[in-house]
């Protein structure tokens, strides 16, 4: 039964290319392990590292178990507060993964409404969608979320912060990435719409918002896969770029970034790993996304198919 | 150097090409696809080859192997190509040498042969200097003569154009006359006037035979277009699968084909001689094809109820206009004065008027951009016409706001298609691409009613009930144009407009589907708008037919009389012009 699964799976252009993509096997393979870390993370980590009864301030700054002075009860060591480096990671990561996915799923909702609908209506409205677009991606995403998290913080009363800085977070990554849905959607859409199926929708009187949604958007979704893995990537990057400048999350629940914002101000004093794991952590989690999109990018495009 | 004086003694007395036992195969993951199965053929100076067959047969393939130009992962597995007898077969320095120079080439899209960079001139001289050894003058002084030669009229000032500032068949001698820039002995032409209009076709094929006798070529012509094949070709060769059924005179092979699969090809041509009622359809192996989509719409007409044919008038068009500018584009950004704005106004449909009666079928017939393709998104209301009047059943389709009215026409308006692969939604199942406009008509369908209709329309088309569940693109082009007509027939239509349903077929599977729409129609007295640049396809398939030329209504004609004795100069050329291929039933 497997097996057969797995033949037909084999059998097609897409599965093919997969189990014949190192990189790709190896990058979704990584990906597979960090997601189901992140999700099982309390019977993967061996502390909850945000429970205060399993930290003891006595643990504070032991290195690596490998290294002098490790204790083999704290794989990669533990930070200032005695908090176990590799539960944090995971913790960690739960978050970035949480703002990431969120994000970049708030952007294509909002892009790609917006792109197929212009592409589709056209006229006043797509110009106007896509100058804004175009303004949008002249300002740089991190000055946008940091923008947007300003104004969040200004408005939304200060008990509030910490309980809502996640959801202005996703808020505030997904407002700066959905013009590239916008473009691509749009650009895709002016494909399809010309496409001889469309006018036979039309013709048979079907209304402008079932072909839009249910002929057009099934058929463009390739290219937003895409996208939307790259997106990722650069989502979790961006999310741990503010949460280092310190306009994140707030430190009880830590994310990546977070940490590494924690493990700077030790990384002269000696205390390098406090830093560096959950540095490597976010680099192979974004590199392993990367690749991932990069081989779906090309096994998707039937122009570079390789038989 | 003495086997160089031999060989050019002996060069007269042998054939210019020589194929011989070639076999080429194209390895993929799952199977390796012949591409071409002992071929053998010879082709002499002052001759013109026809290669014909239908899609997939390993026409271009062959054309490809000569000049070594076949696309990995195909590769040439055995056999012989000689040139002069020279063994042209993994010889990459000696193709390399002959390639341009002693064969050239001339492809199907003059749009993409040309680089749109550079100049006619730096075209022509950058392969006559390649291959002669001559210099900028002379080079160019030769370049002027060879446009000449194609007949471009002002050849020093043209040359100086680019790609673009030629019309597609201008574009088309022009790479002629890039082909016979280099004195060339073999000249291959692949489909070279299937991207061009009828009336231009004929030039260049005059052209084609005119350069063979002058300057004793041998010529390759490859194409799907039997019609080329007679005009043009002294010995033609058919091709099936990759093998070759068939070669002869082209006389004798195509008034008496001898194998099955020859036969089969030449019978569902359609002939410009005579209207035949039905096309006599047989399969490749010799047995007759006997459609009886007669019994299947037994069923049809129960559940849509009978129909009779009342030879009423179902559609007409009074003085529609359509005129295309970029009025709209530029007043949004309102670059440039108005007066420039004004120059850019084409006249798509020009005062069009004609009508459409129950049960019979009308003819439109032009030359790219002579608006018919422009009148049947009016008629559906995929484009507003600027004027004129639209009336259906006496009910006008345009209100005063010239918006669409699709309720005065219930969805009784459909439209098949010309392009098989862009008409269906990939990501359909076929079973859903027909249902949707049935449930759109009838909102509380009970599904075992629907599914006896998506029955009775898979049948009708002559599909199995087993292909509802399949998506489109498990299917050929022609099954898919089934799938069209299915889905066209969903709503019940009294008129069917279709718009090159058959371009993009092969003609055995052409003959199927204009057979299919006859049946249909007679069945079900629809009345037909039938769109064409073909003229021996609308002749078979419309009782009348209308000629545009540039939007412009030409002429208005019951179709045998329009064949017989054309009035209009325009509708005269174009029967002249048009490929001949008698009937030979």
């Amino acid at each position: 039964m497997l097996n057969k699964t797995f033949n037909k799976i084999y059998d097609t252009d897409i599965g093919y290319s997969f189990f014949n993509s190192k990189i790709a096997m190896i990058s979704s393979a990584v990906l597979f392990i960090i997601f189901l870390c992140s999700i099982f993370a309390g019977v993967v980590s061996p502390y909850n590292p945000f429970d205060p009864a399993s930290v003891s301030l006595m643990d504070a700054f032991t290195p690596p178990s490998w290294s002098e002075g490790g204790s083999p009860s704290f794989i990669l060591g533990t930070d200032q507060q005695g908090r176990d480096m590799f539960s944090t990671i995971i913790y960690g990561s739960r978050i970035s993964l949480i703002v990431g996915f969120a994000s970049i799923l708030f952007a294509m909702i909002l892009g790609v409404f917006l792109g197929v609908t212009a592409g589709y209506i056209g006229g006043r409205y797509e110009i106007i969608v896509m100058r804004v677009t175009d303004v949008q991606l002249t300002i740089p995403s991190i000055l946008m979320a940091l923008l947007v998290n300003g104004i969040a913080k200004s408005v939304i009363s200060q008990s509030m912060h910490s309980e809502m800085a996640i959801y202005v977070l996703i808020f505030a990554i997904g407002i700066s990435e959905w013009p590239q849905f916008a473009r691509v959607s749009r650009a895709s859409t002016l494909v399809e719409k010309n496409k001889e199926y469309v006018s036979a929708s039309r013709i048979i009187g079907l209304s402008n918002v079932l072909i839009m949604f249910k002929h057009i958007l099934p058929n463009i979704l390739r290219p937003l896969l895409v996208i939307a893995t790259i997106g990722l990537a650069l989502a979790i990057i961006t999310e741990s770029t503010l949460s280092f400048l310190g306009v994140g999350v707030p430190p009880t629940t830590p994310s990546l970034g977070t940490l590494i914002r924690f493990g700077n101000s030790f990384l002269f004093s000696g205390e390098w790993w406090i830093t560096f794991f959950p540095a490597i952590f976010l680099i192979v989690l974004a590199l392993s996304i990367n690749l991932l999109g990069d081989w779906m990018r090309d096994a998707l495009n039937p122009k570079l198919k390789i038989r | 150097m003495d086997e160089r004086r031999l060989k050019s003694k002996i060069k007269n007395k042998m054939s210019l090409l020589k194929v011989k036992n070639l076999n080429i195969s194209y390895p993929t993951r799952k199977e390796t696809i012949v591409a071409s199965k002992d071929v053998e053929f010879t082709l002499e100076r002052g001759e013109i080859l026809g290669i014909v067959g239908e899609s997939g047969s390993g026409k271009s393939t062959i054309a490809n192997a000569i000049i070594n130009l076949i696309d990995p992962p195909g590769e040439i597995t055995s056999g012989s190509i000689k040139i002069d007898n020279d063994e042209l077969r993994d010889n990459e320095e000696l193709i390399q040498e002959i390639r341009g120079k002693k064969i050239g080439f001339v492809f199907q899209d003059p749009q993409t042969s040309l680089n749109p960079l550079f100049k006619i001139k730096d075209q022509l001289i950058e392969t006559i200097q390649t291959h002669l050894n001559l210099d900028y003058q002379d080079a160019l002084k030769k370049s002027i003569q060879l446009l000449e030669e194609v007949g471009i009229d002002n050849a020093e000032k043209r040359i100086e154009d680019y790609p673009h500032q030629f019309s597609g068949g201008m574009r088309q001698r022009v790479v002629i006359a890039l082909a016979i820039s280099c004195e060339p002995d073999l000249i291959i032409a692949d489909e070279p006037t299937t991207a061009l209009d009828v009336s231009i076709q004929h030039q260049i094929l005059e052209l084609l035979k005119d350069l063979t006798k002058k300057r004793n070529l041998g010529v390759m012509i490859i194409t799907h277009d039997m019609g080329v094949i007679a005009e043009t070709t002294d010995k033609v060769i058919v091709m099936r699968h990759g093998l070759i059924v068939e070669q002869g005179d082209t006389k004798e092979l195509l008034t008496n084909p001898k194998s099955n699969e020859a036969r089969s090809l030449v019978i569902s041509v359609p002939p410009t001689n005579k209207k035949i009622d039905r096309f006599k359809l047989i399969s490749p192996d010799g047995k007759e094809i006997t459609s009886d989509s007669k019994n299947l719409t037994k069923d049809i007409i129960k559940t849509w109820g009978a129909r009779e044919n009342t030879n009423q008038k179902l559609l007409e068009l009074s003085g529609v206009t359509k005129i295309f500018d970029d009025k709209s584009l530029v007043s949004n950004f309102s670059f440039g004065s108005k007066n420039e704005t004004a120059a850019k106004v084409v006249k798509a449909v020009d005062n069009v008027s004609f009508e459409l009666f129950e049960g019979e079928t009308l003819g439109l017939v032009g030359e790219s951009g002579s608006g018919k393709s422009t009148i049947a998104k009016i008629i559906t209301g995929l484009v507003r016409p600027t004027n004129g009047e639209i009336f259906y059943n006496n009910l006008s389709l345009y209100n005063s706001k010239r918006k669409y009215q699709i309720d005065k026409s219930r969805g009784q308006v459909q439209m098949i298609f010309q392009d098989p692969y862009s008409s269906l939604n990939p990501r359909f199942k076929v079973r859903d691409i027909i249902s949707e406009p049935i449930r759109l008509f009838q909102k509380n369908i009970s599904s075992s009613e629907l599914t006896k209709n998506l029955y009775d329309l898979i049948d009708i088309v002559g599909m199995s009930r087993q292909s509802l569940d399949r998506y489109p693109h498990e299917f050929s082009g022609g099954q898919r144009q089934r799938i069209s007509i299915a889905r066209a027939l969903a709503t019940r239509p009294r008129l069917l407009i279709c718009d090159e349903p058959t371009s993009a077929l092969d003609v055995s599977i052409q003959a199927q589907v204009l057979n299919l729409l006859k049946d249909i129609q007679d069945e079900l007295h629809l009345a037909m708008l039938f769109i064409s640049h073909d003229l021996p396809v609308i002749r078979q398939m419309c009782n009348r037919i209308v000629v545009l030329k540039n939007g412009i209504v030409c002429e208005t004609k019951e179709s045998e009389e329009l064949f017989n004795n054309p009035e209009h100069p325009y509708t005269q050329e174009l029967i002249r012009l048009m490929p001949k291929i008698e009937s030979i039933i």
